[in-house]
């Protein structure tokens, strides 16, 4: 029932929101029906948390892996949750819910001339939050697949919604690169569907898939694998296929760039971390060796990239190239702490880049410009952007000691311990590198000399840039209300998650890397 | 690769249906008018609908045939509505003068993607496929890298569109031949996410139009790093 619920509320809210009357409606029915969606997250994560605890080791995890762990299941069958599941539903829920809060104020104001367009918007929100809430609890891989389809479709016009040049751009450049690889993608998918037949088996579900995986022949398992990993690597922003993700993620409203960046990616690379274990057990296991350098590439790409960034929205887009990077490296390490590693850094990624976003989102309302260069002095034009915008940035570099570094810590040290020090040592080089270049980029924003003569030049800015930003007059620093209720829950959020993990959440990831099959 | 011992005449058909599905990939790639791409995506749906069908009839399978129904009504007649409505008639009547390479070495280009897309499929085949179905796999995948290069050498918008589902006709020209029980709740809901997926980027090269007043997507090229203009640097 929960299960169901959880898909059905947003789809409710997106044809409510898209139909019901009154100005106020759409977001209204968007936060009501985001936060019901996040109870009944926190619900799901309880109980799957909850459960008998294993009996510690890994491999019997494995063994176990398919039957041991209660799942819950909804009566059409179609429907699961286990651990692994049950964390990124509840961290969709969370994004979903603080950005639809977050969307309340900003969206008011920044589409304050034509108020009818925000009924289009909330009704693609929920409809992406709905799509990003079926990916991990639907087991049938192809369906899984669809959702990916959907997410891309449904956030599309969410991208390019301010209707510049830019967000048009970058719109086009997000859907036509997401769908070849979801082209991609399928192709693999069919294949593993045959790999399933040729085991013998016909339970196309990821359980399913990891009973038959030491049967499934190693050509087209490791074709499928590949296939996939390219097609939905490019939507997870993989390098050297992740050129258009710093468009779609700088051009969007900041409200969906805290979905985009924080939750999306995330999802999708849930699907290939599914995989991971599947492709391990196979014949084909060799393949999975590949991973590491895959997620290394991608790390030391954006963190050169990082370096020269102009736009501190682009700034945080790199940084979730980095951190996907980061995660399929500890992913495809061979020990339990390094996967426990992995889904922190998840969380932690999650959480602290959503707050990122909302920061840079009142950066954004505050100053009217996505350029670094003139935002420089933020702290004295709006002191609760720039301190939001501070903490973010620390807390996306992994500065001590916030979240993210706790997580990247587990991660390093678990991959010490099992003697992968080469891999170590370049992910250590390539986070400090982009460390380094994010807070050189914040601090010039925050305490950047030459605020008057930023302010000089700002009539020259605005005629240079027309189309860039949002047009909100310079007098309104203000942040809406909503905007500053989300900014303090989210650095709380960052803050606390980095003195200490409440122990729901320990035993949640736990189980969910008991679930996960490794 | 297998020698056919004896080919029945389904698989003949078959083998003629994959021999101009190829063709109707390579003919993507170097038709110059909007509404031709379109046509050859037509044509191109119904030799996928028509290899499903004859599967479908050596097989025995009731899934086959209907993955062919289901794309003999979506992808030939309502996709092609679809766009017709969201986008105005102007858009077809274009002629796309120049793409990023020059149609002969584009070719060539796609001549060595079939190539490497046969020898891709190699193993596979070797993995599972009988005989009859060593058509299906490489050409299915050979359409499915000719679509992604006509997406990347293309600049008006709707032949990148249909560049994209020429990708997913070659994944499922690939996937009808691999698996005989795939549930049709997928392809179902496949065609579908086609639908929608037409729509949107309907939607979406509308307002591109409507807002630049062209739908040469490929001239949009104003976002990265060193693109934001410098003035306002901090001597």
């Amino acid at each position: 029932m929960i299960l169901l619920a959880l898909l059905g509320i947003p789809l409710l809210a997106a044809v409510l929101s898209a139909t019901l009357p009154g100005r106020r409606a759409p977001q209204g029915v968007t936060v009501a029906s985001s936060l019901a969606v996040l109870a009944l997250a926190g619900l799901l994560a309880m109980r799957t948390a909850a459960q008998p605890k294993l009996s510690g080791a890994v491999g019997s995890a494995v063994a176990s892996g398919v039957h041991g762990i209660a799942v819950l299941t909804s009566a059409t069958g179609f429907l699961a949750a286990d651990g692994l599941a049950a964390l990124i539903v509840l961290l969709v829920a969370f994004v979903g819910a603080t950005a639809a809060i977050y969307s309340w104020g900003y969206m008011e104001r920044s589409c304050a001339e034509e108020p009818g367009r925000l009924r289009i918007y909330y009704a693609n929100y929920n409809v992406f939050v709905f799509a990003m809430l079926a990916i991990p609890l639907v087991v049938e891989p192809t369906l899984v697949w669809i959702f990916v389809e959907l997410t891309t479709l449904s956030s599309a016009l969410l991208v390019s919604f301010e209707n510049t040049r830019e967000a048009l751009e970058a719109a086009w450049k997000y859907v036509t690169l997401s769908l070849m690889g979801a082209g991609v993608a399928l192709l693999g998918f069919l294949l593993l569907f045959a790999a399933l037949e040729a085991a013998g088996s016909s339970t196309y579900t990821w359980a399913g898939l990891l009973t038959a995986a030491p049967r499934m022949p190693a050509p087209l398992i490791a074709m499928a694998f590949l296939l996939i990993v390219v097609g939905f690597g490019t939507k997870v922003g993989l390098a050297p296929l992740h050129t258009w993700l710093p468009d779609a993620h700088s051009q969007a409203p900041s409200p969906v760039c805290a979905l985009l960046s924080g939750i999306e990616t995330t999802s999708v690379l849930y699907v290939i971390l599914r995989l991971l274990p599947i492709v391990e057990s196979s014949p084909a296991a060799a393949v999975a060796n590949w991973m590491p350098a895959f997620g290394l590439v991608s790390v030391g790409v954006a963190a050169f990239l990082l370096l020269q960034v102009r736009d501190y929205k682009r700034l945080f887009a790199f940084s979730t190239v980095e951190h996907m990077g980061i995660i399929l490296v500890a992913a495809s390490l061979g020990s339990q702490a390094a996967h426990y590693g992995a889904l922190y850094q998840v969380l932690c990624h999650t959480v602290t880049k959503s707050f990122c976003f909302f920061a840079a989102g009142g950066a954004l309302l505050s100053v009217s410009t996505r350029e670094i260069a003139s935002v420089s002095g933020l702290i004295r034009r709006s002191p609760a952007a720039a301190a939001a915008l501070l903490l973010g940035g620390l807390a996306i570099g992994g500065a001590p000691p916030l979240a993210v570094f706790l997580s990247e810590f587990t991660i390093i040290k678990a991959g010490l311990a099992e003697g992968r020090y080469v891999i170590v040592a370049l992910l250590a080089v390539f986070i400090a590198i982009a460390f380094f270049g994010i807070l050189l980029h914040v601090n010039r924003m925050v305490f950047g000399r030459a605020p008057e003569r930023a302010a000089a030049l700002s009539v020259l800015e605005k005629r240079a840039e027309g189309a860039m930003g949002v047009e909100v007059s310079r007098a309104t620093t203000a942040l809406p209300r909503t905007c500053y209720a989300m900014l303090i829950v989210g650095g709380a959020l960052v803050i606390v998650l980095g003195l200490y993990l409440p122990s729901f959440l320990h035993e949640l990831l736990r189980v969910a890397v008991a679930a996960w099959g490794r | 690769m297998h020698g056919f011992a004896a080919p029945s005449l389904l698989a003949s058909l078959n083998a003629l249906a994959g021999g101009l599905f190829l063709l109707s990939a390579f003919a993507m790639l170097a038709t110059r008018q909007v509404r031709g791409c379109l046509l050859l995506f037509i044509y191109q749906s119904l030799l996928l609908a028509a290899s499903a069908f004859l599967l479908a009839g050596e097989y025995g399978s009731w899934h086959l045939a209907g993955v062919g129904i289901v794309n003999l009504i979506s992808k030939p007649i309502i996709i092609p509505w679809i766009l017709r409505r969201t986008l105005s008639s102007e858009v077809y009547s274009r002629r796309e003068i120049d793409q990023v390479l020059n149609i002969p070495s584009s070719l060539t280009i796609a001549l060595l993607l079939a190539i490497l897309a046969y020898f891709l499929t190699v193993p596979v085949l070797g993995a599972v496929a009988p005989p009859f179905r060593s058509a299906n796999v490489p050409i299915g995948f050979a359409g499915l890298l000719l679509g992604a290069y006509t997406l990347a050498v293309r600049r008006e918008a709707v032949p990148m569109l249909i560049g994209i589902l020429a990708m997913e006709n070659g994944a499922f020209f690939a996937g009808i031949a691999l698996s005989r029980e795939l549930p049709l709740i997928v392809e179902l809901a496949v065609a579908s996410d086609g639908l929608i997926l037409v729509f949107v980027t309907g939607v979406l090269v509308r307002t591109i139009q409507h807002r630049l007043g062209s739908t040469r997507v490929g001239e949009l090229t104003t976002l990265r790093e060193a693109a934001v203009p410098r003035e306002g640097e901090a001597a």
